[in-house]
């Protein structure tokens, strides 16, 4: 049953992360696309997550750690980007 | 008992995660958008996290699980603050409807420009 739920979970997530990736194309403006990055590291995260859990291999949680990390500098880093910069 | 507990937090979470990523592609601007995005999508990963927690169940990934949530909790709220305060002061256009602007010249709503250069977004493909 699990291995069911597991694969309905990471499919949801695929879906999401596809949805995210639309609107990071879409635009219109750069803090969008920043905003859809940001939601693209959240979700990479939780599908980083799942995968160790339903593997059992714990030490991937490391990498979920450091995707978080690595994410939020970004995400900053882009904002005083478009604090400075032109926002088309 | 244990995997019925992660079933229900994993399908909770993922479905929360579906949502976020709904808002983001229907909301009608950055700041609604990140609303969306920012709530729904801490809630649905401490849940993908919890039910992670259940599944490996020692205390060494109880701990990164731990620590990668209090993590995400704490930097959530603050990226989105940035983003919105950078949007805002790049004068990304408000949405049509937006009802109150305090920080906007004359005290409240939006003024007719950013409305024009608005609408004139939403034809792009």
């Amino acid at each position: 049953m699990l291995e069911t739920v597991t694969n309905v979970a990471l499919i949801t997530l695929c879906a999401a992360l596809l949805i995210a990736v639309a609107r990071l194309v879409k635009g219109p403006t750069l803090p969008d696309r920043v905003v859809a990055m940001d939601l693209v590291g959240v979700l990479v995260v939780g599908l980083t997550v799942v995968l160790a859990a339903s593997t059992q291999v714990a030490a991937t949680l490391d990498a979920a750690i450091v995707i978080a990390l690595i994410g939020f500098v970004g995400t900053v880093a882009y904002a005083t980007y478009v604090e400075r910069g032109d926002p088309e | 008992m244990i995997d019925i507990l992660t079933s229900i937090l994993w399908i909770g979470g993922s479905a929360f995660a579906l949502l976020a990523a709904l808002g983001v592609l229907r909301m009608p601007d950055v700041f609604t958008r990140m609303q969306a995005s920012t709530k729904a999508s801490t809630l649905g990963l401490g849940c993908l996290l919890l039910g992670a927690a259940l599944q490996l169940g020692d205390l060494g990934s109880l701990l990164r699980v731990v620590s990668i949530g209090a993590f995400v909790l704490i930097t959530t709220p603050v990226a989105g603050h940035v983003i919105a305060r950078a949007s805002y002061l790049a004068e990304v256009p408000l949405w049509d409807g937006t009802v109150l602007d305090e920080r906007s010249p004359d005290g409240r709503g939006t003024n007719q420009e950013d409305s024009v250069r608005d609408r004139s977004d939403k034809g792009q493909p």
